[in-house]
């Protein structure tokens, strides 16, 4: 027998390939962007899906485990403190799943205002307060230089989620099948 | 677009025949041990021993030289921005200022600031080998096994196996969809302009997530009939036993960072001050 607050088996499967598409999108699906050296990270975007769909703890584990897999085999070494912000930034997102219940196949102006507020409150509290902090108390890093970085990562994440993310959710609800949608044939 | 990644390489030494368990704890040590500590001197010892182990495990430099050289890369950026946004960081650290040379004003090059960066930097380096002979020499299957082992649930492991297992499918999948979607004249490089780029990049990464999806319901549909999660344990394949290699192992560990810690933080500061006399 199945206890309630265990993890189901399509939960902990969502976790697993979540994280492989995770960091096959972090390494290979850049996008270049005008400012040099930088590029548009479109595996955050992916996240949101993620959590919207499965759920927070879905969500944390995905950026857990993918950011920290794609840190180990892409660098050698993993960058804690900015591994536990993409675990954060998925749980919070997460958390709005069911107010978007994107499954019932309506992703409509109100939930794409939703989305776009959860997500950015959720990298807000991540890339501008947690990376910084964490950064400072285990690296003891100068404040305004990671401030500095959480704010640029931070910004450039939330526009590619409320663009990408937003598109790719708008996608996914057009495959769900909406309730009463059948119209009869006279 | 063959990136380059790490992976487990097969060899016979004495790190490689250590459990993936007693490897994984010894990581997590070190890593914790160069996390919490800024004295230079348990730096620096950790950084040479470090290369010790690096050494008896007959893993070459060159087999990781496309990621040790990215690190440095990496490092140099971060010192050249440390520098250039707080300057005087090490003479608020070390509370004292030895102007090295004078540049102007706030840009003076100061001992106390050289020394800091100098211990910035040997934090990376006193992690790296270690991480990165975590990561070959120990297969991902006895990873997975290990992180069971030291307590996570086995759910969230087996999630971990399979990531590792479906990362070389999951790139398949999308270089096929790239190559397709770029046979079709649907571009995601510079030569395009940005919004359209944006609506490139989706055209490519929503067929790998639908097929993914697809993935999950086939998979998680197998393990279900399997009986996956039916049982409070799980015994894994690739799980080894203790040797008497893997205790010596993992004292001689605890024994280093307890004495790192005692050493770091008796003096109440987690900063060696030479400059103090």
């Amino acid at each position: 027998m199945l206890k309630r607050n265990q993890l189901s088996i399509r939960t902990i499967v969502a976790i697993g390939i979540g994280a492989a598409v995770f960091i096959i999108l972090a390494k290979f699906a850049a996008i270049p962007s005008p400012v040099p050296n930088t590029s548009i990270q479109t595996s955050y975007a992916f996240l949101a899906l993620m959590a919207v769909v499965f759920g927070p703890i879905a969500g944390g584990l995905i950026g857990l485990i993918g950011h920290a897999l794609n840190d180990a085999i892409s660098y050698g070494s993993v960058w804690w403190s900015w591994v536990v912000v993409s675990m954060i930034v998925g749980l919070l997102i997460g958390l709005a799943s069911k107010k978007i219940d994107i499954e019932s196949g309506i992703f409509n102006t109100k939930k794409i205002i939703t989305f776009n507020v959860v997500q950015v409150i959720a990298q807000g509290i991540g890339w501008f307060l947690i990376a910084p902090a964490l950064d400072i108390l285990i690296y003891a890093e100068p404040a305004n230089k990671v401030f500095l970085q959480g704010l640029f990562a931070g910004v450039s994440n939330m526009v590619t989620v409320g663009v990408i993310g937003t598109l790719l959710l708008a996608g996914y609800a057009k495959t769900r099948s909406r309730s009463n949608s059948l119209t009869r044939e006279l | 677009m063959a990136v380059e990644m790490l992976a487990y390489i097969d060899r016979k030494s004495p790190i490689h025949q250590l459990t993936g368990v007693s490897k994984l704890i010894c990581f997590i040590v070190w890593s914790s041990a160069a996390m919490l500590t800024y004295d230079t001197r348990i730096l620096a010892f950790l950084f040479i021993f470090s290369i010790v182990i690096f050494i008896v495990s007959k893993i070459k430099v060159s087999e990781v030289s496309f990621v040790l050289i990215f690190i440095l890369v990496f490092l140099f950026i971060n010192n050249l921005a440390i520098y250039l946004f707080s300057p005087q960081e090490g003479v608020k650290i070390y509370g004292s200022s030895h102007v090295l040379i004078e540049i102007a004003g706030r840009y003076d090059v100061t001992i106390e600031q050289i020394f800091y960066q100098c211990n910035v930097t040997l934090k990376y380096f006193a992690v790296i080998p270690v991480a990165l002979l975590f990561i070959v020499t120990t297969h991902p299957s006895e990873f997975a096994a290990s992180l069971n082992k030291i307590g996570v649930s086995y759910r969230i492991s087996y999630a971990v196996a399979l990531a590792l297992r479906y990362i070389p499918d999951v790139q398949r999948d999308f270089r096929t969809i790239a190559l397709s979607q770029q046979a079709r004249g649907i571009d995601m490089s510079k030569k395009e302009k940005l919004p359209i780029r944006i609506k490139n990049a989706a055209s490519i990464i929503f067929p790998l997530i639908l097929s993914s999806l697809d993935k999950i319901e086939t998979i998680s549909n197998a393990m279900e009939l399997r009986g996956f999660g039916k049982g409070n344990k799980r015994t894994w394949y690739s799980a080894r036993p203790f040797q008497t290699g893997d205790y010596v192992t993992l004292v001689v560990f605890g024994i280093i960072f307890v004495t790192a810690m005692v050493v770091t933080f008796h003096d109440g500061n987690r900063f060696y001050n030479p400059f103090e006399s």
